[in-house]
């Protein structure tokens, strides 16, 4: 007998506005309306320049570890724009330009970035989860939160963001699977920067694209360029329509470059090429999205100028509200242990605020102030 | 009115009815819908509420377990099976980081109302890669609550509770348990509230604590310790997290003495909770040190007799309480 193939497949890969100026009008088109593509762009104005806060901010020691978004901005903004405002976003913490796109008040992030878990009581009505910061655990969240949406019969599906690294880890590969098999509309979304703090990806991957992780769970999966806006949106527009129609969940693989540092606490010349950083310098999602709205005669310098300064403005009032947010007291440390209290133990733990680590036994501590 | 019913059918009245009561509640792991669950736990379930509700899963326990999670942050109440709560153990990043730690670290936001159950514990000769006692290991954690019942009724009583509770519950089910035929009331409001330890053997010369099938093994040996003049009070704990501290403390006071029986490895156990408890709260009323009787500090052995050497039994047990009593 001769050897067939039992399968063959090919990957997608979705560009439509490139770093060159060429715009593919035919799949372009209709996608983000002239207004709404001055809008976005100035949502990446302000990410980008909250980005440079946020580094100054540590830098300055007022805020801990921030991990830069620079040059990913077109990614999340993209997914954003292209879900329904009921969607569940499910982030790691590279995601920011498309929170604020969703509605997030930046002071959140930098409450989060400042060590402050009230930067992580996200409104409900945002449909967004708290950044997670353990690689790969959101996304069995997004799957379970997809699958619920499922089970109530809602019309809301879940994109979760996660890293060309974070398709190494079990959990991936587990909430892929799931998904495919109990036909969850749930959508998987690889930002592949190209680096997993000093690990190049052909450490994670060696297959040609990330994109085809997904054939082996039998889901439907694309690359497209991640700094390109349009294309973002069209493939999530894409992924969405099968989340809602069919239950069928995607895996999307958007190739971008992380032009920062990982975190504050990394510094990426110890382990890249200056050369490579250069390249994709000129891949920056902003230059080729300002270049577009310019030869659309949409934008010029004044514009720019003013939504700068707009942007100088936003994010400086956020800087303020999150800096000068009432400390919380140390009272409320067990606030927020568990939902419902009904053990005394835990009552006095609260009330008392000792713990095991001076006793369990009130009585043989000497009497401390109770803390209100 | 109550009649007598096994164990596991108590386990599955608890889900049934709870299922029926609220539609947020399904239930999810593998085998647990064709298959009727790998210890029969779940039989008639899938026939009742079908494959919607009650979903067989792959082998992914990190899987069932995330999903679980992201599904209860959306406001539902999934019961999530593992087949052994060995098996938990690949699963430990969402049901010990992610889980019980929901709430606090949203701020409050999302709560995490999720119950995981399944069977612990060793006897099986199941080998020791499959006979983990996890409750030493997991209670540890904040955030989440543990519930171990020893009879068909509070298994039942216990497990209506956990769905119902808005916070992350591990159910310690003992395989080993299941076929015990007891009394259980058909009453569907029976809730078995957690931090309400039960006193199944009242006495007046040694407090004897226990959790899950141990409780049996004290049963037994204050029935044999009787025999020789030493009267035993048997508590079971019912709930590990959290922990009736009164019910035993009342206890240590009337009998000056304690035992306490917990089938995890000894060190750093519920066993030494409870211990060093009991001697902060009543160290004038003990006689004598407090006595813990724990499993060997080996890995389960595969050979019969080995491993029940190695289990929490009446003999250490009346040997412990005989020390603990100045009667030996």
């Amino acid at each position: 007998m001769p050897i067939t193939k039992a399968f063959t497949t090919e990957i997608d890969y979705v560009s439509i506005l490139d770093e060159h100026g060429n715009f593919d009008a035919q799949l372009g088109s209709d996608l983000i309306s002239n207004d709404e593509l001055v809008q976005l762009y100035e949502q990446m104005l302000t990410s980008r320049r909250f980005d440079e806060v946020a580094f100054k901010l540590q830098r300055s020691g007022r805020m801990g570890t921030y991990p830069q978004n620079m040059g990913q901005e077109a990614t999340s903004l993209g997914a954003a724009f292209a879900l329904e405002p009921h969607d569940w976003l499910v982030p790691c913490y590279r995601e920011n330009t498309g929170l604020f796109h969703r509605g997030l008040p930046m002071e959140y992030i930098l409450l989060h970035w400042m060590g402050d878990e009230r930067g992580n009581q996200i409104p409900r009505e945002l449909f967004m989860t708290p950044l997670a910061i353990p690689i790969g655990t959101q996304m069995l969240h997004a799957t379970g939160l997809a699958w619920a949406s499922k089970y109530r019969g809602e019309s809301n599906i879940a994109c979760t963001f996660f890293g060309d690294g974070a398709t190494s880890e079990g959990d991936f590969h587990e909430a892929m699977n799931f998904a495919a098999n109990l036909d969850i509309p749930v959508i998987f979304f690889c930002q592949n920067n190209h680096w997993a703090i000093s690990v190049p990806g052909h450490i994670q991957c060696s297959a040609p694209t990330v994109a085809q992780r997904g054939v082996a769970y039998g889901m439907d999966c694309v690359q497209c360029d991640g700094n390109d806006i349009f294309a973002v949106t069209k493939v999530v527009k894409d992924a969405a329509q099968r989340a809602r129609d069919n239950n069928r969940p995607t895996f999307i693989e958007a190739v971008t470059y992380r032009l920062g540092d990982h975190t504050t606490a990394d510094d990426a010349r110890r382990y890249r090429d200056e050369e490579e950083v250069e390249m994709w310098k000129t891949r920056d999602p902003m230059i080729r999205m300002r270049d577009h709205l310019k030869s659309l005669n949409l934008w010029n310098d004044s514009k720019e100028a003013a939504a700068t300064e707009k942007a100088e403005t936003l994010v400086a009032e956020a800087v303020k509200r999150a800096e000068e947010i009432a400390e919380q007291p140390v009272s409320e440390i067990f606030d927020s242990m568990y939902n419902t209290i009904d053990d005394p133990e835990m009552i006095r733990q609260r009330q008392t605020m000792r713990t095991s680590s001076i006793g369990q036994d009130p009585t043989q501590v000497e009497s401390t102030e109770q803390v209100n | 009115m109550s009649r007598v019913i096994e164990f596991r059918d108590a386990l599955c009245e608890a889900m049934t009815e709870e299922m029926v009561r609220d539609e947020r509640v399904f239930l999810m792991g593998e085998e647990v819908a064709e298959y009727d669950g790998a210890y029969k736990v779940s039989r008639g379930m899938l026939e009742q509420f079908g494959s919607r509700r009650v979903i067989d899963t792959p082998i992914s326990e990190s899987g069932f377990s995330g999903l679980g999670i992201g599904a209860a942050m959306h406001g539902l109440r999934p019961i999530i099976e593992f087949m052994s709560w060995s098996f938990s153990l690949v699963a430990a990043d969402p049901i010990l980081n992610n889980a019980p730690k929901m709430l606090y670290m949203s701020g409050g936001q999302f709560g995490c109302p999720i119950v995981f159950r399944g069977n612990d514990g060793a006897g099986g000769q199941l080998g020791s890669t499959h006979s983990w006692c996890v409750e030493s290991l997991y209670a540890n954690v904040p955030g989440l609550k543990m519930a171990i019942p020893a009879f068909p009724s509070d298994a039942k009583g216990l497990l209506k509770t956990a769905i119902r509770d808005d916070d992350p519950v591990f159910f310690l089910e003992s395989e080993r348990l299941l076929a015990l035929k007891g009394e259980v009331d058909e009453d569907p409001e029976l809730l078995i509230p957690f931090g309400t330890a039960n006193i199944p053997r009242e006495g007046t010369d040694c407090t004897l604590v226990s959790f899950g099938r141990p409780v049996h093994f004290c049963l037994e040996a204050a029935e044999e310790l009787a025999g020789q003049n030493i009267s035993c009070e048997v508590i079971d704990g019912r709930s590990i997290r959290p922990l009736d501290v009164p019910t035993i403390t009342r206890s240590v006071r009337k009998t000056n003495a304690c035992v306490v029986v917990d089938q995890s490895w000894p060190f750093a156990s519920i066993a030494s909770e409870v211990a060093a408890t009991v001697s902060e709260q009543c160290f004038d009323d003990l006689d004598h040190p407090v006595v813990r009787v724990n499993s060997d500090d080996v890995p389960a052995p595969y050979a019969f007799d080995l491993e029940q050497e190695m289990l929490p039994n009446a003999r250490k047990i009346c040997q412990a309480v005989r020390t603990a009593t100045y009667s030996s």
